[in-house]
């Protein structure tokens, strides 16, 4: 349990460093950067937590926060280089290799 | 008793990387590097906070693992998008860096076509 707990503010002293990035900036890919890191431990907070408060079903929510994770930093991201989040066929600027 | 060890060791060894992330997140000179740092050393973290948590709670290792290889599989992958358009948008890159193989390699493209 012990253990837990110091996995837990471990994740809580990271996630501070990385809202101060969120913050400081200085371009937009900093911001989505720091909100994907916070994003991917708050999916090892809500496990630890789980364990921690003896209710590992948490485990479930975790799951389902990578996903949204994962889809919303692909989303930010492409909305800020293209402007458009519909396909990269008919933006002008897309080459091979484009999400 | 070996695998509560086990998984106490990786849960430290966990926590300690994620701090390191963090704190590369926070004092790497420019976009590029903070990218890399942000995903490598999270990812790493937080997987073996999870491997940790698998072996101080065998029952419920399956989901752990299921975590851990979504985000194996997704990290990268945001980390390369991000990269991507953060290099196409140009963004500024830190004085000591010397070797920039996209821009080389589309140069090059550039240049053949």
């Amino acid at each position: 349990m012990t253990l837990f707990s110091a996995a837990a503010v471990g994740i809580l002293a990271t996630l501070a460093l990385v809202m101060v990035r969120a913050v400081a900036g200085p371009t937009v890919f900093d911001r989505i950067l720091a909100v994907n890191a916070a994003g991917t431990l708050t999916v090892g907070l809500i496990a630890v937590y789980g364990f921690l408060d003896g209710r590992p079903d948490f485990l479930d929510i975790a799951l389902l926060y990578a996903l949204i994770n994962f889809i919303g930093t692909i989303a930010v991201t492409k909305y800020v280089k293209f402007r458009d989040l519909g396909h990269p066929a008919r933006s002008p600027q897309a080459e091979e290799g484009d999400v | 008793m070996t695998l509560d060890l086990a998984g106490a060791i990786l849960l430290v060894a966990g926590g300690a990387f994620l701090f390191l992330g963090g704190l590369g997140l926070y004092r790497m000179p420019d976009t590029f590097n903070r990218i890399q740092v942000g995903t490598k050393a999270t990812t790493l973290g937080t997987v073996l906070s999870l491997a940790g948590a698998g072996c101080l709670q065998p029952e419920w290792s399956f989901k752990l693992v299921l975590i851990g290889i979504f985000l194996l599989f997704t990290n990268p992958l945001s980390s390369q998008v991000l990269a991507r358009s953060a290099h196409r948008i140009g963004v500024a890159q830190a004085p000591e860096t010397r070797v920039d193989h996209l821009a080389e390699d589309q140069k090059r493209g550039r240049d053949e076509s």
